[in-house]
């Protein structure tokens, strides 16, 4: 009888990851400073972000130009921006203060990464969607950076539909994408453990 | 503390209960951050705001700096100006081309967004402003059926007198006429008239696709030298004002690109010829480093030399040290 894959896919889960370490209703006493609170931050943020983008993707790029409810929906994303890069530049940093990354983490920590240079090319194109003169400068002022890195040709920041069309699906997808692997990876690993009190005892790599 | 490997029968054994626990609700942090973080940005949005000023249009320069469009215009024709000269993507010249030796990325996909500044940006405009105005055709024949030659130095014997040339009513006043400028200054008042109708860019853009409004890269192109650069300055936007990615005003940019953006302003780079190339591999090198510094010895163990995790954890390690 050939393989169930399904009946895999959930012994696997159910093995990796069971309910009671994706769900926690306990944590490690360790876990007891204002720095951890830095993460959930940044996906809070992310929440106003994809809240906020998407009631301008509904009305469309024009509209925040002509109404000041629109005005006020793209203050709320530019300010959910700022506080999701903030948010997520002190995690970033926090993480590599506590070397997050032991004991087998490291694909949190590259993951993290990844999804960091994801968020600076939403950023962007969120810039370039603008169509004001911030859009039309950055894009023109740009466009060398990118044409003498070889990118230039096929990510073309003077075209608005494909910088709107990645802004406003491909790179939020691609981030809500990382986001899940890396929650799992979290809950999977559980909390980074607290490094020995003295360095100097430390012999095992990093 | 280490996980075990896979092969061993303690596999199950979750790092974090090996620890005193603590109750905690995920749940209910979430909602409150998500709460707590929608009143911030509400307060955010609502105290101040964000900027909106109007994209810069050929109509915007050929009321205000009329003479900048005059030049751009002249020096498209010539093919003489900095996208003419450019390089791939756009054509295959090499003015803007930046290579470190022969390592040129580039020119690796040669050109894949053919700009051809002339026809392009001003003659194809002019072609379709002759569908309105007949006039403008047998303007647009008198330089067709010229040689290139000829065609260069009516622009040449043009530019030369621009210095002491003025606009007046949207038209260009040259301090002589004669039949050495050919039909240049019909075109550069049918050019102007275009531009004041506030048509220019799509006629540019239209040319090229099937939605203009879509894919501006030419009419873009258009004002991205001077133009631009006189209308940044003025709203304080240049690079060596604040940096390129930010808003107008005085809000916050993209502070995160700090390294990015401070890479410009420092040498080698703030004087090098081939500057972009250089801060993007920079940058990438740099980045490389940090994504895998999990496997570099050295650089993986600074967060043990600068001891702030002592701060972070300090609560653990006292109750461990007075349980000794």
């Amino acid at each position: 009888m050939s393989k169930n894959w399904t009946r895999s896919l959930r012994d696997r889960l159910q093995q990796e990851i069971p309910m009671e370490h994706l769900l926690p209703d306990t944590l490690p006493k360790y876990v007891d400073s204002y720095v951890y609170l830095f993460g959930v931050l940044t996906l809070a943020a992310f929440v106003w972000i994809i809240l906020s983008g998407t009631i301008l993707a509904i009305f469309g790029p024009d509209w925040w130009h002509v109404s000041p409810v629109g005005h006020f929906f793209n203050s709320l994303h530019f300010w959910s921006i700022q506080s999701f890069f903030f948010f997520m530049i002190l995690h970033l940093w926090a993480q590599f203060l506590m070397a997050a990354w032991r004991d087998g983490r490291h694909f949190t920590w590259i993951g993290g990464w990844l999804m960091f240079l994801v968020s600076i090319l939403a950023g962007l194109t969120g810039y370039l969607s603008q169509n004001n003169f911030d859009a039309q400068w950055i894009a023109v002022q740009g466009k060398d950076a990118m044409n003498a890195a070889g990118i230039g040709g096929f990510f073309n920041l003077l075209n608005f539909g494909q910088m709107y069309s990645l802004h406003i699906f491909v790179l939020p997808l691609i981030l809500i994408l990382l986001l899940g692997g890396h929650l799992l990876l979290i809950r999977k690993h559980g909390v980074v453990e607290p490094l020995p009190p003295d360095p100097k005892s430390e012999v095992r790599q990093g | 503390m280490k996980q075990s490997n896979s092969a061993t029968p303690d596999r199950q054994v979750y790092a974090n209960s090996r620890f005193e626990q603590i109750p905690y609700d995920l749940v209910k942090e979430m909602t409150w951050a998500i709460v707590g973080m929608g009143a911030l940005v509400l307060i955010l949005a609502g105290v101040f705001s964000t900027p909106d000023v109007p994209m810069l249009t050929a109509k915007q320069v050929a009321s205000q700096d009329p003479m900048v469009l005059v030049n751009t215009e002249l020096s498209d024709l010539a093919s003489t100006g900095e996208i003419a000269q450019y390089g791939p993507p756009y054509n295959h010249n090499n003015g803007s081309v930046q290579a470190i030796g022969g390592f040129a990325p580039q020119t690796w996909l040669g050109v894949t967004i053919p700009v051809n500044s002339a026809q392009d940006n001003v003659l194809n405009p002019l072609q379709r402003l002759a569908a309105i105005n007949p006039a403008v055709s047998s303007t647009l024949s008198q330089w067709r059926t010229a040689s290139g030659r000829t065609q260069q130095a009516w622009i040449q014997a043009v530019q030369q007198q621009l210095p002491k040339a003025t606009i007046h009513n949207g038209r260009l006043i040259l301090p002589q006429s004669g039949t050495n400028l050919g039909p240049v200054p019909a075109m550069v008042n049918d050019y102007l008239a275009l531009a004041n109708s506030g048509l220019l860019e799509s006629a540019i853009d239209a040319h090229n696709g099937p939605a203009p409004e879509l894919d501006r890269t030419r009419s873009l192109l258009l004002l991205q030298g001077k133009a631009d650069h006189i209308y940044a300055g003025k709203l304080n936007m240049k690079g060596e004002q604040w940096g390129i990615i930010k808003e107008t005003g005085n809000y916050p940019g993209a502070v995160w690109l700090w390294f990015y953006t401070l890479l410009y302003q420092i040498p080698p780079y703030s004087t090098a010829a081939n500057a972009d190339l250089l801060v993007v591999l920079t940058v990438l090198l740099v980045t490389a480093v940090l994504v895998f510094i999990p496997f570099i010895p050295g650089l993986r163990s600074i967060p043990r030399r600068l001891r702030v995790y002592r701060l972070i954890w300090r609560n653990y390690y006292r109750e461990q040290e007075g349980q000794r």
